[in-house]
């Protein structure tokens, strides 16, 4: 099952890839990964999304946990939960597709960001599955480069991830 | 306030640790550190022949004391010799800190002389690693290294010092942390009282109960509180090869350690319990055989200050996470009070089953009359040092033989490489239990195979006068590797034969010892009384036996507990 793990974790250099290091080191999935300082700049947040079993992503959570470096986590996917991710997209974007691909952005709710004669580059957030879907709305082909940030998430309602 | 350059900040830090003795080898990127140790007289430097044994001594120290050991190496491959060691202390959960010198903070990443990522190389295999950025920080990291190496569940931390953090002629103020605070760091002092409660109340309700100890009692000091729990019970104790001692292996309750070379009554007694207690040990797979088909009618109760031990091969029907002298304490006070009282005739019928398996096998080998058996080499050495020796091993046939035949009453006398399996661990460990416990016996039981794999320390026990006794198994093949191929390769022996072997008589006078030899099964136990009878001569004895013996009981690979070959011919 598809799990988003969110951590706090010292802003120190080296504590980064430990985390990255006990992934591949003990054989687990990591599909998206992204972090960033937080508010307070001693901590910086880090969300993971990994696929496994209970048992592997109960060890996901243990292993993380014994990092020295790592001060608080949590497994988002247990309670109800936001997830985003960024996408910025270029498109080939010429004569009547102009219009088409203008439409299909509105309705994901997305936005042209850069445009040139021949292009037109889009922005759009939302989960994962959404931006997957405004791929497969406009069609690969016409496609020129896709740059996706990967998931961060948050939980719903008061529950808060920090110190 | 005082002011001291980086590298006398670090032996300060060191002396105020309490540290007497570092293990190590100077080169380039940590002279400043060694001219500092030269300018002072309480921390002592022991110089050994290779950086791994450097970290073996420590380990050895470590395992025997019970407190971290120290080494002080240089960078590059000063550092990276070092890993092996670093690996072995970490998969047995060994308190230990290891400095390296690393090139000028200016160089690195520059492909600098001697320059390698100490950091990165490290990583998998350290509990924590720490890097020096400035001077200034040098006591606070050492103070942090040595706190996080000992506490929780203990483990090797590397501190990497960049040249130019050590300069002489930079002073700084320095003042060593009383405490350590660390946000992200807080082991548990003790077990959640409502699981430990359930676990008594599961452990009087038991009728086929089994206590499974390991390497975490001993670690934790809890051998006192685990034994007068296992004796108020009056329950069967087994424990890993990592907790041998931990639980007197004299004693009637104790049925011998488990798992792929453990005893028949073990193996089977674990296969039918009902409950099993596990206290400090990881369901390890030399240990679990198939998980799938492990102990099929046991619930399980485990004990382990790591929680990610707990559950990760065999999942825990009660999961305590807490240091096991706390815990156990709690249980026996609960046991006391209890108005339960365990199940008396169900716990001797189940008793009664246990002693039929122990009169069955009950670790008998065949005899010859004119070959020795390894077997008789680890017998008469326990019998001839009254079975309180420090007994440190290397890895293969010979330390399954003293692992099952020198029977332990006490913790800490046991220094083997369990979890990592590292030949060449022996004569170092040995070297750094001896140089702390000169008065005691240090014996160092080996093969033909390992020994060559540390054998230059030899010069660094004639350096320093180590008398310890090496007892080498000498059976002229690499035994287990040999074992394995005649019982899964047909005894085709690929690479396994050791050819050209020196005459170790002669190698141990070159080093300026004493080398007996003994190849005839009178000469056994006479000789090895005179070998233990130079106190203060290092003894190397090549003992020639049985080419042919295979180490029983063995599981059948991918069985459960209970699928056992108990010789060359009997399957059960």
């Amino acid at each position: 099952m598809r799990r988003i793990i969110s951590v706090l974790l010292e802003n120190e250099p080296g504590a980064l890839s430990r985390v990255v290091g006990l992934f591949s080191q003990r054989n687990y999935n990591i599909e998206t990964l992204t972090v960033a300082p937080t508010e307070d700049e001693t901590l910086s947040r880090l969300t993971v999304t990994t696929t496994g079993s209970d048992r592997v992503i109960e060890q996901i959570t243990k292993q993380l946990n014994k990092l020295i470096e790592v001060v608080k986590l949590v497994d988002l996917t247990e309670g109800a939960h936001i997830e985003r991710e960024l996408m910025l997209v270029k498109l080939k974007a010429t004569g009547s597709q102009r219009a088409e691909i203008k439409r299909t952005v509105d309705i994901f709710r997305g936005q042209i960001v850069d445009v040139t004669s021949s292009v037109y580059t889009v922005q759009l957030a939302g989960d994962s599955e959404k931006l997957d879907g405004f791929i497969q709305a406009i069609g690969t082909s016409g496609v020129l480069e896709v740059v996706r940030s990967g998931v961060s998430g948050i939980a719903r309602g008061e529950k808060v991830l920090s110190l | 306030m005082e002011l001291l350059s980086g590298a006398d900040m670090l032996i300060r830090s060191l002396q105020d640790e309490g540290i007497e003795y570092i293990y190590g080898y100077p080169g380039g990127a940590a002279l400043h550190i060694y001219d500092a140790l030269f300018r002072q007289d309480k921390v002592k430097h022991i110089l050994v022949r290779h950086e791994q044994a450097a970290v073996h001594m420590a380990d050895g120290y470590a395992r025997a004391s019970g407190k971290p050991g120290t080494v002080l190496v240089t960078s590059g491959p000063g550092a990276t010799n070092t890993i092996t060691g670093i690996a072995t202390a970490f998969m047995d959960s060994i308190p230990m800190v290891v400095l390296c010198g690393q090139v000028a903070s200016t160089l690195i990443g520059e492909d600098a002389f001697q320059e390698t990522d100490m950091m990165g190389v490290s990583r998998p295999v350290v509990k924590h690693n720490l890097s020096v950025r400035h001077p200034e920080e040098i006591p606070e990291i050492i103070r942090k290294a040595y706190y996080i190496a000992s506490t929780g569940r203990p483990g090797p931390v590397v501190v990497d010092i960049p040249k130019d953090m050590t300069t002489p002629n930079e002073r700084y103020e320095y003042s060593f942390p009383k405490k350590v605070k660390l946000r992200s760091y807080n082991p548990a002092i003790r077990g959640h009282a409502g699981q430990i409660k359930k676990a008594v109340d599961m452990l009087m309700a038991a009728k086929r109960p089994m206590i499974y100890a390991g390497g975490g009692v001993i670690l934790g000091k809890a051998s006192d509180q685990l034994t007068e729990l296992v004796q108020m019970l009056g329950y069967p104790i087994t424990n890993t090869i990592m907790g041998i001692g931990c639980y007197p292996a004299s004693d009637k309750q104790h049925l011998g350690w488990l798992g792929m070379h453990g005893t028949y009554e073990s193996n089977m007694a674990m296969h039918h319990a009902d409950l099993i207690l596990c206290v400090g040990a990881r369901f390890d797979d030399r240990v679990t055989n198939a998980t799938e088909k492990f102990c099929p009618g046991a619930r399980i109760v485990h004990i382990d200050i790591d929680p990610a031990s707990i559950s990760k091969t065999i999942d825990a029907d009660v999961p305590i996470v807490g240091p096991v002298d706390a815990v156990l304490k709690e249980m026996i006070t609960l046991v006391k009070e209890s108005k339960e009282k365990p199940d008396a005739d169900a716990i001797a019928s189940w008793w009664k089953q246990i002693e039929e398996w122990r009169a069955f096998h009950g670790m008998r080998y065949e005899t010859s009359d004119d070959t020795i058996k390894p077997q008789e080499v680890i017998e008469a050495l326990w019998r001839l040092t009254n079975g309180d020796a420090y007994v440190t091993t290397d890895v293969g046939q010979h330390q399954m033989f003293a692992a099952q035949y020198y029977k332990f009453d006490r913790p800490n006398r046991w220094i083997n490489s369990g979890g990592l399996g590292t030949m060449g661990f022996g004569l170092p460990a040995a070297m750094g239990v001896k140089l702390n416990y000169p008065d005691d016996e240090v014996l160092c039981i080996t093969g033909e195979g390992s020994i060559q794999m540390n054998i230059q320390e030899l010069s660094t026990c004639k350096q320093y006068n180590l008398p310890v006794k090496i007892i080498n198994v000498n059976n002229q093949a690499l035994g287990m590797v040999k074992q394995w191929q005649d019982m899964n390769y047909e005894s085709r022996h690929a690479e396994s034969y050791m050819e050209s072997l020196p005459d170790f008589i002669k190698l141990a006078e070159a080093y300026g010892h004493v080398g007996v030899r003994i190849d005839k099964k009178e000469d056994l136990e006479p000789k090895l009384k005179e070998v233990l009878a130079m106190k203060d001569k290092l003894v190397f004895v090549d003992i020639y036996v049985d080419r042919f013996e295979h180490v029983y009981p063995m599981q059948v690979a991918r069985g459960s507990m209970k699928d056992m070959w108990l010789s060359k011919t009997e399957r059960v």
